[in-house]
This record gives structure tokens, sequence and C-alpha cells, in this order.
């Protein structure tokens, strides 16, 4: 079992692995069909410490706040290595954001070095808005920029490079090593706090049930940014002596070709691909001759027969050879989570012998809570608490279901800036989920909707309503506001979440085509994940509070009295 | 070099054929998502068939933020 606790910082477990594992991979670095990098340990290092002297010679320093904007590959590690070295502070950003929100982080998390790839430094340049208000961004370092290109200011990162050797500057366990962007570009930006220790502890736990070591390959394709793909794809298999392997493409086709090129031993996905795969093996099997598909079905019941109480991978590859094959014939695991993933998928992987573990994560309590241990397969729960996680239900029903509440050493300290907002959400050293479940007789957590005013996609973005609601400023009717459908009114279930625009119209005026123009025209501004589905008309103006902020809870108790289905208008 | 307008069509073209849906129903301003009823991930799959045609690469960030046909081939210009 792996043992952190000699270290007090994520740049001290990384370090002594670096040495620890030097002769072995580290790192693969793919593009569709091409490999771009193969890094060893000790290559890493290399590449890393001279990035880290250059930082230090720029005045970067301990607690200093440095951000990556960048898609997954071999640089982002390497910088985050470097950040680490120098004592340094993560700031790791979404890419698929807007270059309007990419600043407005920016400024937020005070970072004052800023290290992204060259197509994403084009875009942010455009905003000079953003860029002049995020003055606290004094280094900036390009990937990947043609030669001659202007970098407006900034600085290409292959050439910002010091020979000379850095100083390692260590962390104590409660220093902040991550400000991690749960959500909330909009008004309210939720700059999770993650302490060294938040992360060294959940390594361990998560290690504890998905171990790591060296010939292990983890196919890292969801967003580095992501916590859970920061633990399992960097921290988890580094600490390890493991290999990462980046796609720098999430299209379906390359994805599935990695599996088998590369033998991938573990991979994260989110629902949308996980479903994805499943599209793909359901059109192969479709096609097969109704005498091979048979004979197919008979073995894929044997396997169900046989792994009913646990997973035998051996057996499974033998029976389902060609199957397994595709992926490469070594995968031990896919673990997926970030948002609600249908059981009849989970079943349809774990029935080929592929064990799918299901898990319940949140950035706030340092990635993963929960995860399905397999022992035996459970396709309707997230699984059972990840050791050293306390999980209770708080204020449950009759049938046991209430509010998620976790305590954890793997907790964040509370939101950047935010005092308020950190004292709501974690109450009592307890972290308030706001996501409904229950603890079954066996122990595993099972989720069933939601308790506060937001959605999760199947790519894994939280969406807050209120944070979107600023696109359809200047809508020509009395008032609006944005609400999930799901927290209006309350369904037992994970699926069907949805984001509706709430109208109050001026006397007299009427949902008219121009007006649903005007919403449609807004709502198509918004990337595709935050666009709302459907209108609701409010009959009565908003409550306001004294200083005329919406009350949310009580409009939505209002709108709760009314029938779902005919209330929402499809826009 | 192909004008603008000559990439616009082309793309639209692809994408009738690649989605299956009739010739001339897609629009240079159709949001793709909506229209087509796809998830990012079809509309990357749809990228790569974009690409084989232009004989260009476009990573896949080159789509973020795009959901519309006319952005699109604009992305799809500036690299031909």
């Amino acid at each position: 079992m792996l043992d952190l606790s000699g270290y007090s910082s994520i740049g001290a477990a990384l370090q002594d692995a670096l040495e620890t594992y030097a002769p072995e991979i580290c790192l693969i670095e793919a593009d569709r069909d091409r490999e771009n990098h193969r890094l060893t340990y000790r290559e890493f290092k290399k590449r890393a410490l001279p990035l880290a002297k250059a930082l230090q010679e720029a005045g970067f320093g301990s607690g200093d706040r440095a951000a990556i904007i960048m898609t997954n590959q071999s640089k982002w590690l390497i910088s985050a290595y470097a950040i680490f070295f120098c004592g340094g502070v993560l700031v790791p950003l979404d890419f698929k954001l807007t270059p309007g929100e990419h600043w407005q982080l920016l400024k937020h998390s005070g970072s004052s070095v800023l290290i992204t790839e060259h197509p994403i430094w084009r875009q942010l340049q455009g905003d000079t808005s953003g860029r002049a208000a995020a003055c606290n961004v004094r280094t900036i370092l390009v990937t990947e920029a043609p030669p001659g290109d202007d970098l407006a200011g900034a600085q290409r990162w292959e050439d910002f490079r010091v020979q000379s050797k850095p100083s390692f500057v260590p962390r104590q366990r409660k220093d902040v090593a991550s400000i991690v962007y749960s959500s909330g570009t909009g008004g309210r930006p939720k700059g999770c706090m993650m302490t060294h220790e938040n992360y060294l502890e959940q390594c361990v736990a998560l290690t504890s049930v998905y171990p790591f070591w060296p010939g292990v390959r983890y196919l890292s394709i969801l967003p580095t940014n992501h916590a859970i793909d920061f633990m399992v794809g960097f921290f988890g298999p580094f600490t390890c002596g493991a290999t990462v392997v980046h796609l720098r493409t999430l299209r379906p086709e390359y994805v599935r070709e990695a599996f088998a090129k590369y033998k991938i031993t573990y991979v994260s996905l989110v629902p949308l691909v996980l479903k994805n795969l499943q599209k793909g093996l359901q059109a192969r099997f479709d096609e097969l001759s109704p005498g091979k598909r048979r004979v197919f079905d008979t073995v894929v019941s044997l396997n169900k027969a046989f792994t009913k109480d646990r997973p035998i991978l051996p057996l499974s590859r033998m029976l389902l050879k060609q199957v397994h094959d595709a992926f490469g014939g070594q995968l031990r695991a896919i673990i997926v989570g970030g948002a609600f993933t249908e059981p009849q998928t989970l079943q349809f992987f774990y029935d080929l012998g592929i064990p799918v573990a299901n898990g319940y994560w949140l950035t706030e309590a340092g990635t993963a809570i929960t995860v399905n241990d397999l022992k035996p397969f459970r396709a309707d729960t997230v699984g059972k608490p990840l050791p050293g996680m306390e999980v209770r239900i708080v204020g449950s029903d009759a049938e046991g279901v209430g509010e998620v509440s976790v305590r954890s050493k793997t907790v964040m300290s509370g939101y950047l800036d935010d005092p308020e907002l950190t004292a709501e959400t974690i109450v009592g050293g307890w972290l308030m989920t706001g996501d409904l479940g229950r603890i079954d007789d066996y122990g595993h957590l099972q989720l069933f909707g939601r308790k506060k005013n937001m959605i999760v996609t199947e790519e894994g973005k939280n969406i807050y309503p209120e944070d979107i609601e600023a696109a359809f400023e200047s809508l020509p009717v009395k008032e609006f506001c944005v609400f999930a459908a799901n927290y209006v009114w309350p369904k037992r279930s994970m699926v069907g979440e949805q984001l509706m625009l709430v109208l109050r119209l001026e006397p007299g005026q009427s949902l008219t085509d121009d007006l649903r123009r005007a919403i449609a025209e807004r709502n198509s501004r918004l990337l595709n994940y935050k666009r709302i589905h459907g209108i609701v008309l409010s009959k009565e103006d908003f409550p306001r509070t004294a200083s005329l902020k919406i009350k949310r809870s009580v409009l939505a108790e209002r709108l709760a009295m009314l029938d779902r289905a005919a209330a929402v208008l499809p826009l | 070099m192909r004008t603008l307008e000559q990439t616009t069509a082309e793309v639209l073209q692809l994408a009738c054929t690649h989605f299956k849906v009739p010739a001339g129903s897609l629009a240079p301003e159709d949001d793709f998502f909506k229209k087509l009823g796809i998830d990012s991930l079809q509309a990357l799959e749809m990228l790569t068939r974009l690409e084989n045609h232009f004989g260009i690469e476009l990573p896949d960030y080159e789509l973020q933020g795009v959901s519309d046909f006319r952005t699109l081939a604009s992305r799809i210009q500036s690299r031909l």
C-alpha cells in the first residue's frame, strides 16, 4: 500500500518519485495516431527543473499562484511539477472556458504566472479589457508558438529555461497546493482551496482500491484541470512509478485506438464518453450474423454468471477475447463519475468483463468520495466511501434519503475569498454536498437528485443557473431568472436535468415570436452545455430582499405549485 | 484557393452526408448542436471528416465555443 505519510507536500512526494522511478516511462503524449513524446521520470525531471529555475529567477516563489490553461499534454504536467517545486500554488483552469471567463478567474485567483498553449493565447489576446483587468498576471508562457509569431508580451515556454539548479521550496501539509474552480464563472467564482494534505490523503485512499505500479498505463483524456484527472492522471500514477498516456484529442476513433495501441490499464471517463464507447461496441455486436450473435450472447451470459460476485479478469479476457483485445487486453477498470451514469451503461460493460468503477466525485471533497469496489459490482449505486471518508445523510426522510455530507482530510479548506459560502458549505467540519442520497444496508451510497439549484452535465460540468443569467441581460421583459428544473420540481432522479428561464412579463406583454427569438439569440451565445431548454412564465413579480436580490428559494416554492409539464414551455 | 463561401458550402454538404440529413437542409448560421441534435463527441467526429476532406489538421480546441457552420468554416478557411 502506498505510504505518503512522510511527505508534507505534493512537490516533495513527486521529487522523490522522479528519483525512485528514474528509468521508468512516466509520460507518453500522443496526438491522433502519432506519438509526440515518450519521457522517463529522469527526462521529465530534466525538462521541469530548468523551468522551475527560470520561474524562480522571475520572482515566483512560495505561495505565489500560477495558472495553467492547456489541453492534456506533457507540458501541463512538467509545468505543474515546476510550480510545486518552487512552492507555488497551482491554479488549473478549464481550457474550454471563454477568454472572458479565463481572465476573470485569472484575476480572481491572483495568479502572477499564466502558462498556456498558442491557440488559447491567441484567443485570450483578443479580450483586451479582460487582460487589462487581470493585471496581476505578470509572466505569461506560451507553448508551441509558431516561429516569428508576435506573442504580445508573452514568452515562449520552450525558451523559458535556466540551466542552473533551482532550490526546492518545502511546503506544509495545511498549505494550499491548488485552487480548483468547481464552477461559477459568473458572479461568484467558486475557487476550492485544496491543501497538500487533501491530495496526499486522497492519493493513498484511491490507490488502496485501484493501485498503480510501474508498468500500469493510465489513459488521460479527461482534462487534467479536472480534480479527478489531476489525481489519477498525474499525482497518483507518478507517486507509484506508473505511466500516463496523454491523448491530445477526444475524437472517439482515436480514443478507441489508444486503448489497444498503449495497452491501457485504467482510464477515467465522464458518462458521455462511456456512452459513446458503448454505442460503438453495440454497433459492432449488431453487425454480427445471427449465428455468431447467438454464440456471442451465450458467452456473455457465461461471463455474467462467473463474475456475479467479483470480476475475474483472466477468465473474461479469455471468454471475450476480441472485445478485450480491442481495449488492449490489459484494462483493469474504467473509472467513471463526475455526473450521473445510467445503470444499464455500467451493466453493459460489466457483462463484457470490463469493470466500470462508478464513483461519486466532488472537487470540494478532494475528488472521489465513494467508488465501487466491485465486490460485488453494483450498477445502481456509486459505491462505498473510500478509506478515510466519513459519509452521513443529514435530514433523512422515512426512506432514509437526505443530504449527503462528508468529513475527511481530503475536504477542501474553503472557497477562495468567500468565507460566507465556505460557512454555508462546510458546517461543523462536514461538507454539505447538496446532493440527495441514501446509504443502503451494504454501505453503498445511492444518489437520488439534488437539493441545490444546479445541474451537472454528462460531461461532468457543474452549471449554476445564476452564473448564466448575464447572457439574458437587456431581455425586454420585466424580470427574469434561471433555475434548474429539478430544483424547482424535485425528482428522485439524476436524469433529465435542464435549465429553464423564468420570465415575468411587463403588464400586457405576451410571449411573442420576437421575444422568443431574442431569447434564442442570447441562448445561442452560451456554450451549448450552458443553454436553457425551456421558458416558464411567472404570474407574479419575483419576491426580493430589501437589497432587491431575488429570493430564489421563495420563488422556487411558488413555481413548484405549477404543473411542470404544463409550465415549462419549449424554446 | 477556396473562398469562405465555397468552404462553407462544402462544410454544409459534408455535414449533410455525415449526419444523413437531406442535402440543402442545413444553413451557414444553423447551430449544429441544436439543429442536428448532436453532442460534443459527435461534433468532433464530424471534424475528422472535414479534416480529411480539406487536407488540414484542426485541433479539438478549434471547436471550442463554435456552434454554427459559418464560424466552423472560417476556422477551416484560416488553415487552408
